[in-house]
């Protein structure tokens, strides 16, 4: 058979629904297998927006996330997406065409050595100069994409080498001698983690993404039940926990909650859990947690001591390691249950203190908290929710509460501008019966705005939401707040119409202005078939708050 | 968005110096097996580059099995970053094994050639200095020789002190390849 056609078996194989990609011309042999290959192709209008698909697909669903690109061009748009799959762990499958063999390193047309350009933010890549390799190498980065610390890994096929003829028979194993990943997690280190949290006054459960990854919600909860130990999520591990919880202390980090961020700080031991103290979260590093030590639970051994030196570092999946500190602190005897009580005092002092506010408007004027207050009211908090980059972020972070995983898909560590909506629209194809809200900013929708021809020609039935205040308002709120109000290249005017473009491309648009009527607006735009695009006028010059600002440290908090 | 720091505190000159410090320290040589396959030397060196680890020698060659090569390489690091680098290391797919030699459980050394500028009584005093340590003359000329030398780093580099007063034309070492002392393998 074809390689091509081989390519199509190995996705069978690997229980591959859904495809997103454009075709072109070195990856013509391949678009010729999937004409009839049975496995849904999404067409995107871009390459980037498909890479960011098969991204929030993959979030949503927790499978392998599929992009399909051509040479070059083709190639150097899923860049983008590949960094940023890199930086969130997300198990995605890049397969890229590339010119024939005998036109490789001549400068042919639409060559870029694609292997080459990603090397520094891929997991594994394979740059096929066999046919006969096609099959083992689709399986091993399927294999690599979705176990260990998941991330993007990319196949570049020659398109001559795609079109040769190979027998084909299913790849059952995988040959990477050197990839090894630790799964369960040292027992001794277990047991020494499980009597530093018994012994703790002060304990705070500090959980990331890896526990999204890993699937370890439940155990994480089991373990925060135990002791009635604190919790917090960094942006990625919203919905680790449930966030209407009273165990919850907010998110933490540069726009968490003071009482997060507190605890952090005077915590005596911080349980890590598939979070890597990234310096949104650190804030100063010589000045984070200074009193406490560290238990860090990581699938990745870099990940460890690489910012802070951990106490009892533990390397492995982290619901097998939860789920086995649980047991451990269960058969402590003599645990006095009563200990944490005074930490629990300094925290609802804080709670109480330092709640999450902000100033509502008098009149029918649509604060952007609002709007995500509305959003999560009128949903009743049931939707797949991502947004884009900056300020309506962060208050979507502060104010829509997430009960549960893979509900809040997010650009954390790469912070793409453009990502929302295309990861909504891969969302929306993985979990179709659920509503996905994309919470986008004015500037940032307009960075994959394309998409929505895509949403309307597939009838993928997504809502979004433009926090719309004309401005790239992050930007504009480090400018008023650290560079003397000089607004530079920050103010975006009142363009596009966004509700005309929403028209042209074949979806249904809106405009919402007024905050009396805003909670009924929203219901009645989710209930509108079809994908639906909103321009939701709000308060122009807001900022997020509170902040850490950029070095200083937690405790110095403002706003 | 990245920390733009504020309009007020510019990072002198002094603070990135001071920064970079932290990464001195003994030098380490890492012994790496690796499949081999097209790229992972890049991949290796990309890593090194973009963790801003410099390296100070490296060699490649083949080992007793063609499917696998050797790459040593030293590092001029602290504890703490060498730690880091490894780890790293182990997370490349084609990276098989890594072993951080202890100087005293390694034997190492290295080859080098000199140029050196050798006429009338120079010519006796290089060639003197030459078999001091143990050095071969390999090519000579009416007004040079070559000479080959091979040794640890320090050896080298007091024949390098040696010669340069002569008028060393030009010198090439290939970094040093290592070996674990003993019955185990490295």
């Amino acid at each position: 058979m074809r390689a091509v056609d081989a390519v199509i078996e190995c996705l069978k194989a690997e229980g591959v629904e859904v495809v997103f990609g454009l075709p072109g011309g070195a990856n013509l042999p391949q678009y010729d297998a999937f004409y009839d290959a049975g496995i849904r192709h999404v067409l995107v209008r871009h390459e980037a927006g498909g890479g960011h698909a098969a991204a929030g697909y993959a979030k949503a669903t927790g499978k392998v996330g599929v992009c399909f690109a051509t040479s070059g061009p083709g190639a150097t748009n899923v860049v983008t997406p590949i960094a940023d799959a890199m930086m969130d762990s997300v198990p995605t499958v890049f397969i890229t065409g590339q010119v024939r063999t005998d036109l490789l390193g001549t400068d042919g047309f639409q060559e870029v050595d694609v292997v080459g350009v990603t090397m520094p933010i891929v997991k594994h890549s394979f740059m096929i100069q066999h046919p006969l390799e096609i099959p083992r190498a689709i399986h091993e980065a399927f294999h690599l994409a979705r176990t260990g610390r998941p991330g993007p890994v990319i196949v570049d096929i020659p398109t001559d080498l795609a079109r040769a003829d190979i027998p084909y028979e299913p790849v059952t194993d995988v040959h990477l001698p050197g990839y090894q990943p630790t799964h369960d997690g040292n027992t001794k280190q277990i047991r020494q983690a499980a009597k530093a949290l018994a012994s703790a006054r002060r304990p705070v459960l500090y959980v990331g993404g890896g526990a999204i990854n890993a699937g370890a919600s439940d155990e994480v909860r089991e373990l925060a039940r135990l002791d009635n130990f604190p919790v917090t999520c960094t942006l990625m591990g919203l919905g680790a926990f449930p966030a209407p919880d009273p165990q919850w202390l907010g998110m933490l980090g540069m726009h968490g909650t003071r009482t997060a961020n507190y605890a952090m700080d005077e915590a005596d031991l911080i349980v890590a859990i598939g979070a890597r103290f990234d310096d949104r979260i650190t804030g100063k590093l010589s000045e984070f947690a200074p009193r406490a030590k560290f238990v860090h639970i990581d699938i990745d051994p870099a990940e460890i001591s690489k910012n802070i030196p951990a106490h009892i570092p533990i390397v492995g999946d982290a619901k097998n390691i939860v789920a086995k500190l649980v047991k451990e602190y269960r058969a402590l005897e003599g645990v006095d249950h009563a200990r944490l009580e005074a930490w629990w005092e300094r925290i609802r002092g804080w709670q109480e203190k330092h709640p999450l506010r902000y100033e509502d408007s008098e009149g029918t004027e649509i604060k952007p908290q609002y709007l995500v207050e509305a959003l999560y009211e009128a949903t009743g908090g049931d939707a797949i929710v991502t947004t884009d980059i900056g300020q309506h972020q962060m208050w979507c972070a502060q104010y829509f509460h997430f009960d549960r995983p893979r509900r809040w898909l997010q650009s954390g560590g790469l912070g793409t501008m453009g990502f929302g909506l295309p990861a909504a629209m891969g969302a929306k194809v993985g979990m179709p019966d659920e509503t996905v809200i994309c919470l986008a900013g004015d500037g940032s929708v307009q960075m994959n705005m394309q998409e929505l021809a895509t949403c309307a020609q597939d009838g993928i039935d997504i809502k979004i939401f433009i926090s719309n205040n004309g401005y790239l308002g992050m930007v504009r709120q480090w400018q008023e707040l650290f560079w003397e109000k000089r607004y530079s290249q920050v103010d975006m005017g009142q363009f596009p119409d966004f509700v005309k473009l929403a028209d042209a491309y074949g979806a249904t648009g809106f405009r919402f202005e007024n905050k009396t009527t805003l909670v009924e607006d929203i219901k009645q735009a989710i209930a509108t078939p079809g994908p639906v695009m909103v321009d939701v006028r709000v308060t122009r010059e807001e900022n997020v708050y509170p902040m850490i600002a950029p070095g200083a440290a937690a405790r110095d908090m403002v706003g | 968005m990245g920390d733009p720091g504020t309009k007020q505190d510019l990072l002198s000159l002094e603070d990135l110096e001071a920064a970079g410090a932290l990464r001195t320290g003994r030098k380490h040589v890492l012994s790496i097996l690796v499949e081999n396959k097209p790229g992972v030397l890049t991949r290796i060196a990309g890593l090194f580059a973009r963790r801003g680890f410099n390296i100070e020698t490296l060699t490649v060659g083949p080992t007793d099995d063609d499917q696998i090569s050797r790459v040593t390489l030293t590092v001029d690091g602290a504890l703490h970053p060498i730690d880091q680098v490894t780890k790293q290391l182990h997370k490349l797919i084609n990276v098989l094994k890594i072993r951080d030699l202890e100087p005293e459980g390694t034997v190492a050394r290295e080859l080098a050639l000199f140029k050196v500028a050798a006429e009338g009584p120079a010519r006796a005093e290089v060639m003197q200095v030459c078999d001091i340590f143990r050095g071969k003359v390999v090519d000579v000329t009416r007004r040079s020789l070559i000479v080959e030398v091979t040794g640890t780093t320090d050896k080298v580099e007091a024949f390098e002190r040696m010669v340069r007063p002569f008028g060393l034309i030009e010198m090439m070492r290939t970094g040093e390849i290592a070996i674990s002392r003993g019955r185990t393998e490295t």
